[in-house]
C-alpha cells in the first residue's frame, strides 16, 4: 500500500484513495460530510497575480485615512494605524495589539510570505526556508481579520453619523477591495503548494 | 453507508500541517512528517485538557467583558458608558435594526453558541457518546468558520476612539469591557483550535446504546 496515494479527513479520520476531480467538483468525506479537497481552481500564475494585487491594495489601504469625521469645524481623520495609536495611548494595550497583528501584521506576512512561495514555484524552483514558510503561513490564515475590521468600519461609521459628518477617504474602498482578494486568496490551498513542489523535485 | 476505515486502525496519519498521509510505527512519539517536519500524531496532543483550560478562562473572562463598560462616550451634554448589549440597543434606536442585528450575532450569539457547543463537544467526547456525531461534527466546522466574527466590537471601539476627539464637543474613551472581550475571542479561538474533532468519532463501537445513556 502506497501511503502517498491516500487521502484521510482531517475532521474524522475516514481513510479515502484519492482520485482525479473534474472541474468543479468537491470531495466529500461520506462519514463527516466536510470537505476532503477540490480540483486545483488557479494556476500558479493566477495566485502570484492575485496576491501581488492584495499586496498593492494593501499599501493603498493603509496609506489612506478610512474615513474623516468633522464636528464643529475640527477635522479628525484615521486609518487603521490611527485607531491602533489611539487604542493604546488611551491604555487598552491588548485591543491595539490584536487590531495591529490580526489587520495589519498577519495579512501582510501572509502576502509576503506566498509570493517568496510562489515565484520560485512557476519557475519549478523551491524556495530556500520553503518548509518554514508554508507553516508560517499556516499559522497566520485563521488570525487575519481584515473582514471583520472592514465591518468594524461600517458600524463605526453608522454610529457617528447622528453625531458629526462622516466623509469615507480612499482607505474605505482599499479595504473593501483588499477583503476581496483576500477572500480568495485564503481559498488557495496549502496542501496543494505542498504537492506541487513535490511533484517538481520529484 | 459502508462504514470507512479509520486511518489510526490502519497505522497511517495524515500531517496536520501539509496532508501528506504516512505509515506511523505504534508509538505516538518523536516521528516527523517526511514532507514537512512537523510532528506526525494520530490525534492533537492533550486536545481535551488544552480546550478546557483556554475554554473556562473564556468563561471567566466572558463576565467583565460584558459587565464593563467597552467605551465612554463623553459629549456637551455629559457622559455614557456602553456595555456591548446596551451598544446594540443604541444602534437599534437609532434606527440601524440591520446592523443592529449583525453586531448583535458578532458580538453575542457567536461568542454564547461557540462555548456551548465547545462544551457539549467536550463532554460528549469525554462520556464516549456516540449521539448524533454527524451533526456535532458540523457543529464544530461552523464554530471553526464563524468564530473571528466577534473581534467587530473590539475593531469598532478602536476605530470610534480614534475618530470621536473633539476637546470638550465630544470624545469616545475605550473601557475595561474591550479588553476582557478581545481576550474572550482569543481564546474561545485557541480553545477551538485546540479540539480535536476526530475525538467525536472515536468513541467504542456499541459498547453501551447508541444513544447517550442518562445516569
Amino acid at each position: 500500500m502506497t501511503a502517498a496515494r491516500l487521502t484521510v479527513c482531517e475532521q474524522c479520520d475516514a481513510v479515502y484513495e484519492h482520485r482525479a476531480l473534474a472541474p468543479g467538483e468537491i470531495a466529500m468525506c461520506a462519514r463527516c460530510g466536510s470537505e476532503l479537497y477540490r480540483r486545483r481552481r488557479f494556476s500558479l500564475d493566477t495566485m502570484l497575480a492575485l496576491t501581488v494585487a492584495a499586496l498593492v491594495v494593501f499599501v493603498l489601504a493603509n496609506t489612506s485615512p478610512i474615513v474623516e469625521v468633522e464636528l464643529q469645524g475640527t477635522r479628525n481623520a484615521a486609518g487603521l494605524w490611527g485607531a491602533i495609536v489611539a487604542a493604546y495611548d488611551a491604555g487598552v494595550g491588548l485591543v491595539a495589539v490584536v487590531a495591529a497583528t490580526t489587520v495589519f501584521f498577519f495579512p501582510l506576512l501572509q502576502l509576503l510570505l506566498l509570493i517568496y512561495v510562489l515565484l520560485p514555484l512557476r519557475q519549478g524552483r523551491t524556495p530556500p526556508g520553503f518548509v518554514w514558510a508554508m507553516h508560517a503561513l499556516r499559522h497566520t490564515q485563521p488570525w487575519s481579520m481584515v473582514e471583520v475590521f472592514v465591518l468594524g468600519v461600517l458600524v463605526a461609521v453608522v454610529k457617528l453619523v447622528g453625531l458629526a459628518i462622516v466623509i469615507p477617504g480612499v482607505g474605505l474602498w482599499s479595504f473593501a477591495a483588499l477583503t476581496i482578494l483576500l477572500t480568495v486568496i485564503t481559498s488557495f490551498s496549502l496542501h496543494d503548494l505542498w504537492d506541487i513542489a513535490a511533484e517538481q523535485r520529484a | 453507508m459502508s462504514a470507512s476505515p479509520v486511518a489510526r486502525e490502519l497505522g497511517v496519519a495524515a500531517c496536520h500541517a501539509c496532508g501528506l498521509v504516512s505509515h506511523l510505527a505504534t508509538n505516538d512519539e518523536g516521528l516527523h512528517c517526511p514532507r514537512c517536519h512537523a510532528p506526525l500524531q494520530y490525534r492533537k496532543r492533550n486536545s481535551i485538557h488544552r480546550t478546557w483550560a483556554f475554554l473556562l478562562a473564556a468563561i471567566i473572562l466572558y463576565i467583565p467583558a460584558n459587565v464593563l463598560p467597552i467605551m465612554r462616550t463623553a459629549t456637551f451634554f455629559g457622559a455614557q458608558d456602553d456595555t456591548i448589549l446596551s451598544g446594540v440597543v443604541a444602534l437599534w434606536q437609532a434606527g440601524s435594526w440591520d446592523l443592529a442585528i449583525i453586531v448583535f450575532v458578532a458580538s453575542i450569539v457567536v461568542p454564547v453558541m461557540k462555548i456551548a457547543v465547545l462544551m457539549l463537544l467536550l463532554i460528549t467526547v469525554q462520556r464516549g457518546s456516540r449521539w448524533r456525531q454527524r451533526e456535532r461534527a458540523r457543529l464544530y466546522r461552523i464554530v471553526e468558520f464563524v468564530g473571528h466574527w466577534s473581534m467587530l466590537d473590539v475593531f469598532v471601539v478602536a476605530l470610534l476612539v480614534a475618530l470621536v476627539h473633539f476637546k470638550t464637543f465630544a470624545e469616545v474613551l475605550p473601557g475595561g469591557g474591550a479588553v476582557a472581550f478581545a481576550a474572550v475571542v482569543v481564546l474561545t479561538m485557541l480553545a477551538s483550535q485546540s479540539f480535536d474533532p476526530r475525538l467525536i468519532w472515536d468513541a467504542p463501537e456499541s459498547s453501551s446504546p447508541a444513544t447517550d445513556p442518562s445516569p
